[in-house]
Order: C-alpha cells, then sequence, then structure tokens
C-alpha cells in the first residue's frame, strides 16, 4: 500500500485557486522532492497536508496509509504519522523545548492509549538526539525557538522530527536561510532519519538542497499543478535552465 | 444618598485626637462624593450598580467558624503569618513578627497608638479624591501597622491573610486599614493573600511607606470568594534610593477594584508594578495605577497582563504623570490582554501626562486571541487543539509572573495562577 496517494488535488486559500489537481503518490521509503518556483503552491500544499486551518480543500482526496487524511485533524494527521517542518519555525515564547517536546510525545502516546513517557529516559533519549544535531541543553532549557538563529530554528525542527519518529516527513524549504555549514547538519540530520519505510516530501526551490538530501522521484510544481516528473537529473537541469519554460508553459 | 451610607460600617468614637482628626472629615466627604457612577471618569468603565444594590450587615465579631477551612486553603507560604478577619487582626492566628519588626494593632478608638502611626497613618492615601478610601478613614474597625526597623533585612516574607465572611440573607462589609513603613536601608517582602467565602464588599486600603534606600517586594493575591466585591486602594510613598517592587495577581471575586497610587518622592527610586488579571464567567476586574513622577532621575516599569474568558470583562486604567522637575524619569507601560472569547471584553486607558522635557515613558496595550500558528505550529506536532491553547494561555501566563522577584512567591503565584487555568481553561493538567 502506497504511504501517500494524492488524486487530483483542488485548494483554496481565501478564495482564490493555488492547486489545480496534484496527483502524486509516495510508497514507503521513497524521498520525492518537489521544486517550483515561488508562488507555485509548494508551501500550500504542505498546508494543505497537514490540515491547516484556511486551506480549503475543493476537489480530490488525499489517502495517508489508505485512511482519509482530509478529514483528520492537524494534530490527528502528526499522531498518525505525519510531520511538517515548518520554512519559518515559529517562537513560543514561555514553552520551553524540553516542554514542547515532551507534550508531543505524551500526546501520541496518550492516543494510543499509552502512559505517559518515564521522565529520566526521555530526557537522556532527548539529550542523545540533540548532541547529534548541535542542539544544545540550553537550547532546549530556554523558550522554542526564541532568540534562535535560522540555523538554529531548523536544527531544531529536525530534532523535533528525529524524537517523534514520523512516518511521511514533509521538509518545507527547509533550506531557505541556511549557510552551507547548516546546510549541511540539517542535511545529516535528515538522511539520518531515512530507513526503508521512512518516506520523505522535499520542498524546495533551489537544486543544491538536493545535492544533500538525494531524491528518488523530482516533480516540477507550477501554477499548482505537477508539470514533469523525473530522476535526479531534472534537480540538475532545472539549474541549469531555471523555471522559465514551466512559468510560461501554463 | 442612602445607598452609599449603608457601607459605612458603625464604629467606636475615635478618642485619639490623631484619629477623631482623620474620621470626621473622611465621613463628611464620603457623604458628599457618594459612591461613584459611571459619570465619573475614574470609575467610567466599573459599574457598581449591583455593590449598591446588596444590603449589608456588619461581619460578626466573633471569629466566625468559616475561618479554620478559609485558612486552610491559604498558601502554607515559609513566612510570618498574620491574619485579619473581617478587618480586624486576630492575633490569636497570627505568629509573633521576627526581630527588626515592629506590629501595632491600632484600636478603633485609636488609644494607644505609637507615634509612627499617628503621624503617618491617613497622610499616605488621599480620602479627598476617592470616596472608597474616605468611606474606609471613616469606618475602619482597626488598623494593623508595621514597621520594618532602620537597616533590617528581613529573610521571610510577612504575610498579611485577609479574611471576609460573606452573610447567608444580607452581605457584609469590612474595611481593613493597613500601614506599613519600611525605614531606611530596610528590606523586606510583605505578600497579602484575600479571600473569604459568602457574599461580602471588603473595601481595603493600604498604606505603604518606603524610606530611603529602603527596599519593598510587595505582592498581592485577591482570591476572593465567587460573590465577593473586592475594592481596594494601595497607596506608596517612595523616598529617595528606594524600591518598590509589587505584583497582584487577581483570580477571584465578581467584581475587583485594584487600585495602586505611588508617589515616587526621591531621586532614584525604581518602581515596578506588575501584576496579572485572569478571569472567567461574569467577572470585572479592573486594574487601575498612578504613578507620580515627582523627582528626577527614577525609573518605574509596570507589565500587566490579563486573561479573559466567557464573558469576563477586564479593565486596565494606568497613568503615568511626570511634573516639570522629574528630568531624566525612565517610564514604562504595557498592559497585554488575551481574550479567549468572543463575549470577552478589555477596556484599556493609558494616559501620559508629561511636564518635563528630558524623559524617556513609553506606554502600549495590546489585546488579541491566541495566535492561529502558534496552535498550528503545537497541533502539527500531535497535540490537541484544547491542549494546545491551554499550553499556549500557561506560557503567557507564565510570562507575567516571572516579573516576581521574591523566588518563593514566586512559586506560589505560578501555583495560584496554574489552579486557576486548572478550575476554567479546558485541556489544563492540575
Amino acid at each position: 500500500m502506497a504511504l501517500l496517494e494524492i488524486e487530483n488535488l483542488h485548494a483554496e486559500v481565501d478564495g482564490k485557486a493555488i492547486l489545480k489537481g496534484i496527483d502524486l503518490v509516495i510508497q514507503p521509503g521513497e524521498v520525492h522532492a518537489i521544486m517550483g518556483p515561488n508562488g507555485s503552491g509548494k508551501s500550500t500544499l504542505s498546508y494543505v497536508l497537514s490540515g491547516r486551518d484556511g486551506y480549503e480543500v475543493t476537489e480530490g482526496s488525499v489517502r495517508f496509509m489508505g485512511e482519509d487524511l482530509l478529514e483528520m485533524e492537524t494534530d490527528e494527521r502528526a499522531v498518525a504519522g505525519m510531520f511538517l517542518a515548518l520554512q519559518y519555525p515559529v517562537e513560543l515564547p514561555g514553552v520551553t523545548g524540553m516542554t514542547f517536546l515532551r507534550e508531543a510525545v505524551n500526546a501520541r502516546r496518550k492516543a494510543v492509549g499509552e502512559d505517559e513517557i518515564d521522565a529520566m529516559a526521555f530526557l537522556k533519549m532527548v539529550r542523545a538526539k540533540a548532541k547529534a544535531l548541535g542542539v544544545t541543553d540550553e537550547m532546549l532549557k530556554r523558550a522554542v525557538n526564541v532568540g534562535f538563529s535560522g540555523g538554529e530554528k531548523k536544527r531544531n525542527e529536525i530534532l523535533q522530527m528525529a524524537v517523534l519518529e514520523p512516518k511521511l516527513c514533509i521538509l518545507d524549504e527547509t533550506d531557505s536561510g541556511l549557510d552551507i555549514d547548516a546546510l549541511k547538519i540539517v542535511s545529516e540530520g535528515v538522511n539520518a532519519l531515512r530507513t526503508p519505510e521512512r518516506s520523505m516530501l522535499v520542498i524546495t526551490h533551489y537544486q543544491r538542497l538536493l545535492n544533500h538530501i538525494q531524491p528518488d522521484v523530482i516533480h516540477v510544481l507550477a501554477h499548482g499543478r505537477i508539470q514533469k516528473t523525473g530522476g535526479k537529473e531534472l534537480a540538475l537541469e532545472l539549474e541549469e535552465k531555471g523555471y522559465a519554460d514551466f512559468v510560461q508553459a501554463a | 444618598m442612602s445607598d452609599a451610607n449603608k457601607l459605612i460600617l458603625p464604629v467606636p468614637e475615635a478618642s485619639a485626637d490623631w484619629l477623631a482628626a482623620l474620621r470626621g472629615p473622611a465621613l463628611k466627604r464620603y457623604g458628599q462624593l457618594g459612591l461613584p457612577g459611571v459619570r465619573t471618569e475614574a470609575w467610567k468603565f466599573t459599574n457598581l450598580t449591583k455593590l449598591s444594590a446588596l444590603d449589608f450587615a456588619a461581619p460578626a465579631r466573633a471569629v466566625p467558624a468559616s475561618v479554620p477551612a478559609l485558612l486552610a486553603g491559604v498558601d502554607t507560604l515559609e513566612a510570618t503569618r498574620l491574619v485579619v478577619v473581617d478587618g480586624v487582626f486576630a492575633p490569636e492566628l497570627s505568629d509573633p513578627v521576627p526581630a527588626g519588626v515592629e506590629l501595632a494593632a491600632v484600636a478603633a478608638d485609636g488609644q494607644a497608638a505609637p507615634e509612627w502611626v499617628t503621624g503617618t497613618l491617613g497622610t499616605i492615601a488621599d480620602a479627598v479624591d476617592h470616596p472608597f478610601t474616605a468611606l474606609n478613614t471613616g469606618s475602619f474597625p482597626g488598623a494593623l501597622a508595621l514597621k520594618v526597623k532602620r537597616g533590617t533585612m528581613l529573610e521571610a516574607p510577612l504575610h498579611i491573610v485577609q479574611l471576609a465572611t460573606g452573610g447567608q440573607d444580607a452581605a457584609t462589609i469590612s474595611h481593613p486599614r493597613v500601614l506599613m513603613v519600611v525605614e531606611d536601608g530596610a528590606s523586606a517582602d510583605l505578600v497579602e493573600t484575600h479571600t473569604g467565602t459568602g457574599a461580602y464588599c471588603r473595601n481595603a486600603v493600604t498604606e505603604v511607606v518606603v524610606g530611603r534606600d529602603a527596599r519593598l517586594g510587595h505582592y498581592k493575591l485577591q482570591a476572593e470568594g465567587d460573590e465577593a466585591f473586592h475594592i481596594a486602594m494601595t497607596a506608596v510613598r517612595a523616598e529617595a534610593s528606594s524600591t518598590y517592587d509589587s505584583f497582584a495577581l487577581s483570580t477571584g471575586a465578581r467584581l475587583a477594584r485594584n487600585e495602586i497610587r505611588g508617589t515616587l518622592a526621591g531621586r532614584h527610586v525604581e518602581y515596578r508594578i506588575n501584576g496579572g488579571y485572569l478571569a472567567s464567567g461574569d467577572q470585572h476586574l479592573d486594574t487601575t495605577t498612578f504613578i507620580d513622577h515627582a523627582e528626577p532621575d527614577c525609573a518605574s516599569h509596570e507589565l500587566y497582563k490579563g486573561v479573559l474568558a466567557d464573558r469576563a470583562r477586564g479593565v486596565f486604567q494606568g497613568k503615568i504623570l511626570v511634573r516639570p522637575d522629574a528630568q531624566k524619569t525612565d517610564g514604562y507601560q504595557m498592559n497585554r490582554a488575551l481574550l479567549l472569547s468572543r463575549d470577552a471584553e478589555i477596556n484599556s486607558k493609558p494616559e501620559l501626562e508629561i511636564y518635563a522635557d528630558d524623559v524617556k515613558c513609553s506606554h502600549g496595550a495590546t489585546v488579541g486571541e491566541l495566535e492561529d500558528d502558534l496552535l498550528f505550529y503545537l497541533m502539527a506536532r500531535g497535540i490537541p487543539r484544547e491542549r494546545a491553547r491551554a499550553i499556549l494561555v500557561a506560557a503567557y501566563v507564565d510570562e507575567a509572573i516571572d516579573e516576581i522577584t521574591c523566588a518563593p512567591v514566586q512559586d506560589a503565584f505560578r501555583a495560584a495562577a496554574s489552579d486557576w487555568m486548572h478550575h476554567h481553561i479546558a485541556g489544563s493538567e492540575g
């Protein structure tokens, strides 16, 4: 069974049609990249998949592990195994990183009828994963993302992903705002999470991220539709020619 | 005005001259002013119709049966506990004061009061323009006066527990009066807890003097009963190079007005008044402050944060006056209100009156709902909507509580706030 099946997906924001018939199937363990120019609907797709208020599906269907994804609330989708790493992670004043992670983990456990996680075991697990991503203890004690640099915010997103162990990771412009060193750390973090079961949907404007996170399939999104699908070579082609062909085509 | 007269408590005649000189004019003034209506500028957002509709009986003189249960519910802060029941100091329920502190329980007739009381009481709180202060001055049944002697560094806070016992058929009214004097170079923390049971109106006046180079941390928890009216005036005089650091957490009463008026009477005063108000149901919580920068080189900092659920209403009136001599004044004022329902309401009225030309003053007010993108972030990590809301509200309130500089008080107030959350915000954990 496919992990994610998107069929003829149409969606609008504030009454304006943004997605105009997306078809996409992701099998377990596959890494797909969606590339496209600004305004093509890349971020809208990520928000529609995570069920954000204000993003209205007008046509089509999405199945996640065979279940109707569009019937689920945002938190239910997350508990089912979907994870969205935000392009602009928001600051949570007054909520420490540790508290945030514990709340997220316990919400999952509660949803499947398990007891809350043991505090000591949890601390140990988070610290080990944080260390690998260069997230310091001090950052975990501070309010989530408050006063963090762009790179720290992105590393923090990947840490959450590592702790929550999702089935599908959606990375929305994870490379934006990162210098080359930060990009390497983040990419290594993502690659470490690749397994034969876990799938990823990497959304990006630029080819450079795909040098670090190598996708199995690349889709070009423009004007709310997937215009072309191919292998790694497609990214190089785009790097050379840009999106001009696709922008004019529609 | 008969409605106003029924709030006056008959008290023994003030046979001491100093008190007679206060009481007579105060009662006369109260008679002239009466209860303020909404046409009075200072009260335009707080309507007292429901208060004036009540019938009052004087509280019972003997310590009522409900007192032990009320006391048991008060946080057992590591502090010197001083209990006041319906406005009257109860030594049998109180701890002895530590070395360096003098306590005077001033009798209703004013006899035998020490000079540090007779010379100060009634000189800080203004009974001319403030009807409830006039009413309190005219009919307080006794006063609790505390003095922290020169140079004393108090370790444990003084904790005044103000209990009120309401009536069944008629409400009760009480007029507690407190005088707190921190002499030059001394340092102390004062905590007030206000709570009670049944229907009552508490009209409290607290006068505070912070001497030169002295420091007072003044923390008030207003956790009155559901049927209570709480009217309070705290009047502060801060002398040169002193620090006054206050925090007021209001969660109780059907209607409450917490007014703090401070005069920065010498140079280099650091004056901090912060607080939080958490209201639900049909509660009405009013915070009114006045900061008088009378001298140069002083700093004032004021941050209030409110959470208003259901049909609750909050009022914030904050005035800062910078007099012509008060150059180099540094003033900051902010009121933030979080509205959790469409029917909740906040009235914010910041006011700056500046007559000096070399000052730095800023003020602001924000009103908001929980931000969608924060809620989305938590939910996208698997946290259900209600729980996500509760986490965000708690974090918002926590930030206000962080302003409390006295650690044990910070813990106690944090516990009180989370207790409120637990009862009034779905998704909160106990």
